[in-house]
């Protein structure tokens, strides 16, 4: 026992026989915001006999894809010590685009994919410069991108949903009872995320850059450069999200995913991630989705009113990232 | 009265004379009624809905001969107010304001009625505060309208999901209201779930896909705006305007394309550009001096496969 130095091993008094297996116990103890999801799921299986189905489950997975590969790119910025408001309104920007382009000007699908995600990117790539070289708090920077990418949105669309061409909408389509497209983009982009920020130069200079801004740039790290692929990532991750969100509707909206950067930010705190950067996983994130989308799910199953349903959103984020606080400090 | 408009009229001519020369741009106006000048502060301009109602103002100032500035508030009740200040300390004949909250949007009203300028609510009322005119589509009565729609596809039974939009807006508070009024008369039509998707199109169909969950056997469902009608239709499928009846509401481009393909049964129709023209038409009057009625209630109307070419 004392050679075991996890430190929430040692207040377990219990002989090692009768307690769970130290590897589940690890894992419960490292994964606050898994456990949330599981107690949440269970207690959405009781209070409505509809929500343990394979269809409500698939659905639940559909309806979180969207905020995850948000939360990803979010993820990103928030390990960097940085934030991004902007992915919401990046995201409609990118579906209108792409919309443009497939439906108003006949370029081939494919071409008009990777287009759409260019243009995410190089919005994530002027909030990089703003902030490496402008020397804008990445809050401000971003914050002028939610307006500026919101309003081209607008200004491209003429305000009116561009219609997206039909060999587009298996996107956002289940391909059969069990498998939806969105959840295996959702599942594809986090490996991409994951492998980013674990196995990567630039991902382990986010972790650097955040813990200590400083001590990342006396060690060699060229932060000014690493930030700006911080948000061009972000950028281009938010394109994706737009994407899959158009292609749900077969429709890009102007005013599409409004809000959904709140909700981004809060599935990357909900997972484990610190606000003041250098703490963060790709996993955690998609947990933190998923708990949200659980949430509205079970909701609209239980017709909680609309109004009580805000208040109900508050709590379980206050909740679960009140339970992660705590657990820490254990 | 009609003495003092004249001259004050010739008073204006001499001094747009006087100035032409240093605005070269405005050397056109020539005649009294070409200076009219007309805010409009609408809401927002990010749904086809306020868009239509801008360019019906437009249309009518360009008719008229007024000119008319267009300011977006972004949904924000605090944009809106400045913009509103900003009207009146340019001295415009006369405002139209679609408010983005209508309580929110008294002190700006109270500010230009200080200045004598005349206020005129489009869309949207202003509460606690005078305006000239209220110009409304008639929202109460277009969800009585749709309950009795709804009611008549379904052969008066059936269980129903209602989708509510933004539940702070009043147009949804009216559209609800109305509904459900017009509902009692249909016994065996029962609303089984009632939920919010915020009138947009991505919550409208993940609402009816989870809905669709704990009432796999509702018969209809009654969007109160087109947009969260469409996310339904698109959660439903095949079922949509056949083994699942939809009632939309607002008649947008895409909810009558929808209509005429079948997957949307009916949609109550406001007319956002006649709307737009009736705002800037009565502001015209208010500025001539004519009374106006308080309130102009544009007529909403039912649209079905039979008369949407009307419309479209």
């Amino acid at each position: 026992m004392a050679i075991d130095t996890q430190p929430g091993h040692r207040l377990d008094k219990r002989p090692s026989g009768n307690g769970p297996p130290p590897v589940i116990r690890r894992l419960v103890l490292d994964n606050g915001a898994l456990l949330a999801l599981v107690a949440m799921v269970i207690l959405m299986a009781v209070l409505s006999g509809n929500f343990f189905t394979t269809t409500n489950i698939v659905n639940v997975g559909v309806q979180a894809s969207v905020t995850a590969i948000l939360a990803y790119g979010v993820t990103f910025a928030i390990v960097s010590g940085g934030i991004d408001l902007s992915v919401g309104s990046v995201a409609a920007f990118s579906a209108v685009m792409l919309g443009w382009f497939t439906t108003n000007q006949g370029v081939p699908v494919f071409f008009g994919v990777i287009l759409a995600i260019l243009v995410g990117t190089a919005c994530g790539l002027v909030n990089g410069l703003l902030i490496a070289y402008g020397k804008l708090p990445p809050f401000i920077a971003t914050l002028a991108m939610l307006s500026a990418a919101r309003g081209l949105a607008q200004v491209v669309s003429e305000g009116a949903p561009i219609a997206l061409p039909d060999s587009l909408s298996w996107v956002g389509e289940n391909l059969n009872d069990y498998i939806a497209t969105p959840v295996l983009i959702m599942i594809a982009m986090g490996l991409i995320a994951g492998l980013v920020l674990m196995r990567t130069y630039s991902g382990r200079s986010m972790y650097a850059i955040g813990g200590n801004e400083e001590a990342a740039r006396l060690s060699g790290i060229r932060v000014q450069r690493q930030k700006i692929i911080v948000y061009a990532l972000v950028g281009a991750f938010a394109a994706v999200a737009g994407i899959v969100l158009a292609s749900r509707l077969v429709s890009a909206q102007p005013n599409a995913a409004e809000g959904y950067e709140l909700d981004a930010i809060a599935a990357v705190v909900i997972g484990g991630a610190s606000l003041a950067g250098g703490v963060g996983k790709a996993s955690g994130t998609l947990i933190g989705a998923l708990i949200l989308a659980v949430l509205r799910n079970g909701l609209n199953l239980l017709d909680v009113s609309a109004f009580w349903q805000q208040v109900v959103i508050g709590a379980v984020i206050a909740l679960a990232v009140l339970l992660d606080t705590l657990r820490r400090r254990a | 009265m009609s003495m003092r408009k004249s001259t004050s009229a010739v008073v204006m001519a001499t001094a747009v004379a006087l100035t032409v020369t240093a605005c070269g741009s405005d050397s056109d106006s020539g005649d009294g009624k070409e200076n009219v000048k007309l805010g409009f502060a609408i809401s927002a301009l990010n749904q086809p809905f306020m868009i239509q109602m801008k360019e019906g103002a437009e249309a009518e100032a360009k008719a008229q001969g007024a000119k008319i500035t267009v300011q977006d508030g972004q949904d924000d009740a605090s944009t809106q107010a400045n913009q509103m200040q900003n009207f009146t300390s340019q001295q415009v004949k006369g405002i139209i304001i679609n408010p983005v909250d209508s309580d929110a949007a008294a002190p700006s009203v109270k500010a230009a009625n200080n200045a004598k300028i005349p206020v005129i609510a489009a869309d949207r009322s202003v509460n606690k505060e005078k305006v000239k005119a209220t110009v409304a589509s008639d929202n109460v009565e277009g969800g009585k309208m749709a309950a009795k729609a709804i009611a008549e596809q379904l052969g008066e039974k059936g269980k129903i999901l209602q989708l509510r939009g933004q539940v702070s807006t009043s147009a949804a508070r009216e559209r609800n209201k109305g509904f459900t009024e017009g509902l009692k008369e249909y016994p065996n039509v029962k609303v089984v779930a009632k939920q919010p998707a915020d009138f947009l199109r991505d919550k409208g169909l993940n609402v009816t896909q989870n809905v669709m969950q704990s009432h796999p056997d509702i018969d209809g469902v009654f969007a109160e705006n087109d947009e969260m009608a469409l996310g339904a239709i698109k959660a439903l499928g095949g079922k949509a305007g056949k083994d699942v009846k939809i009632v939309g509401f607002d008649g947008t481009p895409d909810g009558f394309k929808a209509i005429k393909k079948g997957t949307m049964n009916v949609t109550i129709a406001q007319q956002p550009k006649e709307l737009g023209k009736m705002s800037v038409r009565n502001a015209m009057r208010v500025v001539d001096g004519t009374d106006i009625q308080s309130q102009i209630k544009v007529p909403v109307k039912a649209v079905t496969k039979k008369n949407v070419d009307r419309f479209s």
